[in-house]
């Protein structure tokens, strides 16, 4: 249903406008027609059946470096999206857009149909709450425990403290660290910190899982053991979003593969392999 | 269900506390020495207002009457002159009183009491001490006097003397030192606050500089603005906090020590001749304990608080 609205919108009478101007070359009505482009029925109905709704999103950097370039993507619920590409190729950028922590320079994101960047601060956080983010430098607070790190994630949402106490503990289990609970971050290895960054993150049951290079500082046997979580939790029905620059995750994970290079889309593939 | 966050915020500040043992430490190093300044301004203050006053209390105009003034006359006149706004006080000493206390202070003294006796009869007027509210107003008191010249019933003068004319130069001078002194003082103070003021402020800056990541974290994971800030506005809070006990612990016993310390280093051995200056900063601060403890603990909390709420604010725009 979906890959056939997407191909609608590809064919929508507003982008089929689109490139009439510039084949006429009449600057006023080229405006008039985008305008109409940007309500066309197509780009609305994908905007609304997609969870994320990536619009011709541009991002330049103020030294004009231009990390994103006119990126059109839609991601459904309960995908498992892979996004390969070099350093410097966007996909970072393009991760950090979807909880505001960048702007886009031109275009809009999308989060089911709400335009991320103009979100008030209240339903930012909301939004927030709804994405679970995991970083390559795993970003743990330093001065508390483990236990704490996720208890502070659950209490950002308002989870009242029996919750709290309940659910802590057994994602800890979940991520196999059930033993190092009251441990500081600093006391575990690269690849126990990430189970905890990604118990963080599933903790408050978010819609989305955002994972950027998560396996970057990991030996091999940790990146199994991280890409196996984010398999099972997609399995149990959350979006993942991953972008890494290795192969071998690529090809574990058998998904949705989105190549990403210099800014752009260079590829698109439903059951994608690593291709540079 | 509003509790709860407060309670969660109250108990990460103290747990960030005692976590960041060092910045902590540090924090409260920087802050009770900044507030010891305030409390050093504080006794500074009071000790140069001690010293202030007891010079103005040895300043003083003496009104010395005719030997055979009725002490009727004089006593009314001292009802006029105690209703004048510029009086604060004035005593009388009748001229047996006079020739007492001269007795008494020369009693060892064989040679003046000797010649005491020889003049038989009682050398001294009786007098009147008056003291102004402020010595810029002695001329004016003095003039009133001379001005007044007043009489008994049968037209004689009843003051003999008042020995104005003798003290002006001191007076003067001193009219001019004190407020000046005063004045100094306040500028001072006002340097000095804003100075530890400052220092206080940058020292949390710091502190809250360090923990820029870890707001952005919060800020990611989704907590609110006021649910990040909380914790480090309770810990900015504490630093203040113990920063104003130890403050007031410093300040006790500085005021116990320097007591007798400031006599001592002057070389006075007879404290009874500074009599004002005395006790002055230990009776200063138990008589005003509840406003010291006012002023310095809430300084220091205000201040922590304060500076952690505005030096988080640009890390919480993510």
């Amino acid at each position: 249903m979906c890959k056939r609205l997407r191909l609608f919108h590809k064919f929508s009478l507003g982008a089929i406008f689109h490139t009439v101007p510039y084949i006429a070359g009449a600057q006023t009505m080229c405006k008039r027609l985008r305008l109409f482009h940007k309500f066309s029925l197509g780009a609305i109905i994908t905007k609304y059946l997609d969870m994320i709704y990536y619009d011709k999103v541009t991002k330049v950097y103020p030294d004009k470096t231009v990390a994103i370039d006119g990126v059109s993507l839609g991601i459904e619920p309960k995908e498992f999206v892979t996004i390969v590409g070099q350093s410097g190729a966007g996909k970072t950028t393009l991760m950090k857009m979807l909880i505001a922590e960048e702007w886009p320079s031109d275009g809009a994101v999308y989060f089911e149909s709400a335009n991320i960047h103009r979100l008030s601060k209240r339903q930012m956080n909301k939004l927030r709450r709804r994405i679970g983010m995991v970083f390559q430098d795993y970003r743990l607070i330093p001065n508390k425990t483990i236990y704490e790190n996720i208890a502070f994630a659950m209490e950002a949402t308002g989870r009242n403290d029996r919750e709290v106490a309940a659910d802590v503990p057994h994602v800890l289990e979940l991520v196999d660290l059930g033993h190092k609970i009251w441990n500081f971050p600093h006391e575990l290895s690269g690849g126990e910190r990430q189970r905890v960054a990604i118990a963080r993150a599933i903790v408050t049951q978010p819609d989305v899982i955002i994972a950027d290079e998560p396996t970057g500082n990991l030996d091999p046997t940790n990146t199994y053991e991280i890409i196996r979580i984010l398999q099972k939790i997609n399995e149990l029905g959350t979006t993942v979003l991953l972008t890494t620059h290795n192969k071998g995750v690529v090809d574990t994970v058998k998904g949705r593969v989105i190549t990403m290079d210099k800014g752009k889309v260079v590829k698109d593939d439903k059951n994608g392999k690593y291709i540079l | 269900m509003v509790f709860t966050p407060i309670k969660r915020i109250i108990r990460s500040g103290f747990v960030n506390f005692w976590r960041n043992g060092f910045l902590s430490f540090a924090a409260v190093v920087v802050i009770t020495l900044s507030l010891c300044t305030l409390g050093l301004i504080i006794f500074t203050g009071v000790f140069g207002q001690a010293l202030i006053n007891d010079v103005k209390d040895k300043v003083d105009i003496n009104v010395y009457f005719a030997l055979g003034a009725q002490e009727s006359d004089i006593l009314a006149l001292q009802q006029e002159i105690n209703a004048l706004p510029e009086v604060a006080s004035t005593t009388y000493v009748s001229s047996d009183a006079a020739l007492a206390a001269f007795k008494n202070k020369w009693q060892d003294n064989a040679l003046i009491m000797q010649g005491l006796d020889e003049v038989g009869d009682n050398p001294f007027p009786a007098s009147l001490n008056i003291k102004a509210q402020d010595p810029g107003q002695y001329g004016a008191i003095a003039d009133y006097l001379t001005n007044k010249n007043p009489t008994d019933a049968s037209g004689t003068p009843l003051i003999e003397k008042v020995n104005y004319e003798e003290n002006k130069l001191i007076i003067d001078r001193l009219s001019k030192i004190i407020p000046a002194t005063e004045k100094a003082g306040t500028v001072m103070a006002l340097i000095f606050v804003v100075v530890a003021v400052i220092v206080v402020w940058n020292t949390i800056r710091l502190i809250i500089y360090t923990a820029k990541d870890e707001i952005s974290v919060m800020k990611l994971v989704g907590a609110s603005n006021s649910y990040v800030r909380g914790p480090l506005v309770v810990s900015g809070a504490l630093y203040g906090l113990v920063s104003g006990i130890l403050t007031l612990a410093l300040m006790a016993a500085f005021a116990y020590w320097s007591d007798t310390l400031i006599l001592r280093l002057a070389g006075v051995e007879v404290a009874s001749d500074f009599e004002l200056v005395v006790n002055v900063l230990s009776n200063y601060f138990w008589a005003n304990f509840a406003e010291m403890f006012v002023i310095i603990i809430g300084s220091g909390v205000i201040l922590g608080a304060l500076s952690s709420y505005v030096a988080a604010r640009r890390y919480l725009r993510v």
